[in-house]
């Protein structure tokens, strides 16, 4: 009914928005075969202004010599260092690190034990081992390692902003943008810069990992505090509770799945970082991946991706099983099993030092050249069967969808395209998309990467859409069904934090070097987060709404459309905000695939010296999208839930 | 439950047995680490070529001279970057880039040239064998536009496509189309990995490929692709990038070692700055390295007991 009567009101005020819209699109297309040509903004692949020339030069007077950076680099190398020590580095003149495989296996499984439950500790250590006899054991633990000092770093930063934002409102709308940029600002812009600031090596690694994989725990966070219902806050307050107790006692363990949900995403964002920051000598599974693919070894890269996943799978689970256990003091019966496991711990850790056998993994079983051929054969075998019928579909994608949309954009004049997407703003999301619009469309011209931005645009459109589909099917999907559900996290795991790298090259000799290639990318990147929030979304509409709505009799698509949808808004929002942001994420790994544009921009800017300016310059163009498409979609969300709850009120 | 902590018991008591009779740690005699030539720094650019080099010289420095190689693998601007923080002190491949020699080597004085690496590079545009052996006047540029509309793709825009690669690289291209008039768009594949694709593809199934490419490179063991011939290079003709209209200048590959390092009196570096081989040497262990899946090691050692000589008038000897 409330969409009903609000259509019905808008329509006496006003046209129809849809009507709008149409109007303003059609009217764009007329305009755009007038002045089709003029003031396009185009710059060629070599060409820079004197903007991104004053940013080369400045490249490095920052930071150089800073005693402050100097103070986090050391401590963050000591961090990082240490725990490779431990686990898988040969340390404190011993050939073989502190704690051998066994040790390792032993302990990780004890605390998924201990803080999860019998489950997940046997999953631990299958997993552990499994990356064990793939023969990648060393790398993976400096992974491991690199990884938990990451993630531990980033959630000591993260949770406390989190809960600031989720506290206060105007933190909340500064710490978006900040989050907004943090996840969108390509790594490739940032990864030259901070191994200046950092030096080459392990810290460099755990900041760029650290930039990248926070903001979703804070971001997470915040929107757990602020989804907390605001009658149990009332009450707590009336019940004289402080600040502090209303956070901790009502605020914190009501939120306490969303924020699990966070920590789960920075850690494959982590993971997700491993081959990027290999780029820059971080030690572990990501070297394993870029040297295979120097010779194009899909197997080898398939096997370490793998390993990625594997670990990806083994944290998540564990820190979910953590999140879902309930608090309580554990019975006398599992504080003497406790005991009995950790001796059993000090046993294994004890062996792990004294034995060669229990210390370096024994490589006579190696299943990682197995899997690395039949990786190899699998992905020829698709490319022979597939292989013409694939380039049928990017070509009908690009010349049905494609290239009309980016010929509008990139052919239309700047200040075309900035009225007509700054009308469609106001239309749909009222000043709150208007103005930001606005002035972000004004930042793009001045960035001087107009026209490549508009080629970017138009890839991120068509990906987001699909992205959001996708998403939306398979999260409800999910959210209604456990069994689903636990089917389809491994695959949704494997899909965020398996290397884009590894199944680039299978893309490319499926769809060749093309735009459609990064679009495919982007979109196997970024279904799983928007799934994986859209199922947490639905499962969190309260059962009794559901029950009720079976009882009158409701078609399982009218509970869909008219309940769980609708109650689940916010966490849709928010999964399409953070599918849109995962898309311009993998722009530039979109660019090393032939998507060209500001992707290939961020790249040559890494890689040659003169070219940086303009890299940086088309790194913040990559935000500026990101930023500007983000406060549209969120003013638009509000304005039609503005219209319901008015609707419902009468 | 209680089944559980039997199996749990019994698991102890079998590793006990089993772990027991195992070997002890320390009980290996430890390789003892060379005192007089120390510890360097070597960075390792992403590609096999590159690998190669690397291989051989940490081989024979550590074997030979008794030091310690740190190996960091490194893209090219970041390792030079490492001269100035002291985080690389050799760089055994250098593919011209006169802007960094100039920043890092004549204003900041924190590297030196160690001369040649005896590879000669060579950049150019190139195409799949089949098509050379199907269309043999297509290796010249004046025919390229005859063919233009084979190499239409998705992304040239109704014009032929050249396909360009790894953003590492300077490149003309764009000046070269506009001023051969050559009716080609420059499409970005944008790296190596997708490059090396293109071309295995467009060799298997036959499809038109016009490409940037470079030798040495591993690739060329796969497939012999063609080069096509733009009119030649002559001195000076590359003056002005916007107006290039003529074919890349052969590149002598060079080496870099930093400042500190050249000073150190280290052997190390007068074996670096010794070091010297050809395109086949590099190609021929880069092969082991890619092809037959040795390790750099592996692969070093057997090259170098193939070619003890060459070896040996680097040390000196």
């Amino acid at each position: 009914m409330a969409a009903v009567t609000s259509d019905m009101e808008v329509e006496v005020r006003r046209p129809r928005r849809s009507v709008v819209v149409g109007v303003l699109l059609v009217v764009w297309v007329a305009a755009y075969f007038v002045l089709r040509g003029i003031d396009t903004l185009v710059l060629g692949g070599q060409e820079t202004t004197p903007l991104h020339r004053w940013l080369t030069e400045h490249r490095d007077d920052v930071g150089q010599g800073n005693v402050f950076f100097d103070a986090i680099r050391i401590a963050v190398d000591h961090f990082v260092v240490l725990l490779q020590n431990v686990i898988s580095q040969p340390s404190f003149d011993r050939p073989v690190p502190v704690i051998g495989w066994l040790g390792v296996v032993a302990t990780s499984a004890y605390c998924a034990w201990a803080f999860g439950n019998w489950k997940v500790a046997v999953l631990t250590a299958a997993g552990l081992g499994f990356v064990g006899l793939q023969g990648l054991w060393q790398e993976s633990m400096d992974t491991l390692a690199l990884t938990v000092a990451a993630v531990l770093l980033s959630l000591l930063i993260a949770i406390p902003l989190g809960i600031w934002a989720g506290l206060s409102n105007r933190a909340f709308r500064v710490a978006t943008l900040v989050l907004d940029l943090m996840q969108t600002l390509p790594t490739f812009v940032y990864l030259a810069p901070l191994t200046l600031f950092f030096a080459i090596g392990p810290a460099a690694a755990t900041i760029a990992t650290l930039i990248y994989a926070a903001p979703p725990a804070v971001r997470l966070t915040a929107h757990a505090i602020r989804s907390v219902p605001p009658e149990s806050v009332e009450a707590a307050r009336s019940l004289g509770s402080t600040r502090g107790q209303t956070l901790l006692k009502v605020l914190l363990p009501m939120s306490r799945s969303t924020v699990v949900v966070g920590i789960n995403q920075t850690i494959m964002a982590a993971l997700s970082m491993v081959t990027v920051a290999a780029l820059i000598d971080a030690p572990g599974l990501g070297q394993t991946v870029l040297k295979a693919l120097q010779t194009l070894d899909v197997g080898v890269a398939f096997n370490a991706g793998l390993a990625i996943v594997v670990i990806a799978i083994v944290l998540d689970r564990v820190t979910t099983a953590a999140g879902d256990r309930p608090w309580r003091t554990a019975s006398v019966r599992r504080k003497v099993l406790l005991g009995a496991g950790a001796l059993a711990v000090l046993v294994a850790v004890w062996f792990s030092r004294t034995y060669v056998w229990a210390a370096d993994f024994p490589s006579d079983v190696n299943v990682g050249s197995r899997i690395a051929v039949v990786a190899s054969d699998v992905t020829d075998w698709v490319q022979n069967v597939f292989g013409g019928f694939t380039y049928g579909l990017r070509d009908a994608v690009t010349i049905g969808l494609l290239n009309p949309l980016e010929g509008l954009l990139t052919g239309s004049p700047w200040w075309l395209v900035s009225a007509v997407v700054v009308a469609l703003a106001a239309v749909l999301g009222g000043w709150r998309g208007a103005v930001p619009a606005a002035v972000c469309l004004l930042l793009l011209v001045a960035t001087g990467v107009w026209q490549d931005s508009m080629v970017t645009l138009a890839s991120t459109l068509l990906a987001t859409v699909v992205v959001v589909a996708v998403g939306l099917a398979l999260g409800v999907w999910a959210g209604r069904n456990r069994r689903v559900d636990t089917w389809i996290r491994p695959v949704l795991d494997a899909g965020q934090t398996m290397p884009p790298f590894v199944y680039l090259v299978p893309f490319l000799a499926l769809f060749g070097t093309s735009r459609f290639t990064a679009i495919a990318a982007a979109v196997v990147f970024a279904v799983p987060v928007t799934t994986k929030i859209v199922a947490d979304g639905i499962r969190a509409v309260p059962v009794a709404t559901v029950e009720a709505a079976n009882s009158v009799g409701s078609s399982a698509w009218q509970v869909i459309s008219k309940v769980q949808l609708p109650v689940a808004r916010r966490a849709i929002t928010l999964a399409i905000n953070q599918g849109l942001i995962y898309v311009l994420s993998m722009v530039v790994v979109g660019g090393l695939v032939g998507a060209g544009a500001l992707g290939y921009d961020v790249a040559a800017g890494f890689a040659q010296s003169e070219l940086y300016g303009k890299g940086l310059a088309a790194g913040l163009a990559i935000v500026l999208l990101g930023v500007m498409l983000d406060r549209i979609t969120q003013a638009a969300a509000r304005r039609t839930q503005d219209f319901q709850s008015r609707g419902d009120k009468r | 439950m209680k089944k559980l902590r039997y199996a749990g018991v019994l698991t102890a008591v079998a590793l006990a047995l089993t772990g027991c009779g195992g070997e002890k740690i320390g009980s290996q005699p430890q390789p003892s680490a060379g005192k007089e030539c120390g510890t360097f720094n070597l960075t390792v650019s992403p590609w096999v070529g590159y690998e190669a080099n690397a291989a051989v010289v940490a081989y024979v420095a550590t074997k030979d001279l008794g030091c310690k190689v740190v190996k960091k693998n490194l893209k090219e601007e970041i390792a030079w970057q490492g001269f100035s923080t002291g985080e690389v002190d050799v760089n055994l491949e250098n593919w011209g880039h006169e802007d960094l020699k100039k920043k890092y080597i004549t204003t900041d004085k924190v590297a030196v040239e160690a001369g040649s690496t005896g590879v000669k590079g060579v950049i150019g545009w190139y195409v799949p064998p089949w098509m050379a052996a199907k269309y043999p006047d297509i290796t010249d540029w004046k025919n390229l536009n005859k063919y233009a509309a084979l190499f239409k793709t998705s992304e040239s825009g109704g014009k032929g496509q050249l396909l360009d690669g790894d953003p590492s690289y300077v490149t003309n291209d764009e000046a070269l189309v506009k001023n051969l008039a050559l009716n080609y768009k420059v499409v970005q594949s944008g790296s190596e990995t997708a490059l090396i694709q293109a071309f295995r593809d467009a060799e298997k199934n036959k499809r038109p490929l016009l490409a940037y490419f470079y030798e040495p490179q591993w690739f060329f063991n796969e497939v012999k692709l063609v080069k096509i011939n733009l009119p030649a290079y002559k001195a000076g003709c590359d003056a002005v990038p916007a107006k290039i209209a003529c074919d890349y200048p052969p590149y002598d590959l060079d080496k870099i070692v930093s400042k500190k390092f050249a000073d150190s009196g280290s052997p190390a570096y007068d074996l670096v700055k010794n070091f010297q081989w050809t395109n086949e040497d590099q190609n021929a262990v880069a092969r082991m390295i890619a092809v037959d899946k040795l390790t750099p090691d592996q692969a070093a050692e057997k090259w170098v007991k193939d070619n003890q000589p060459k070896v040996n008038a680097w040390l000196g000897k």
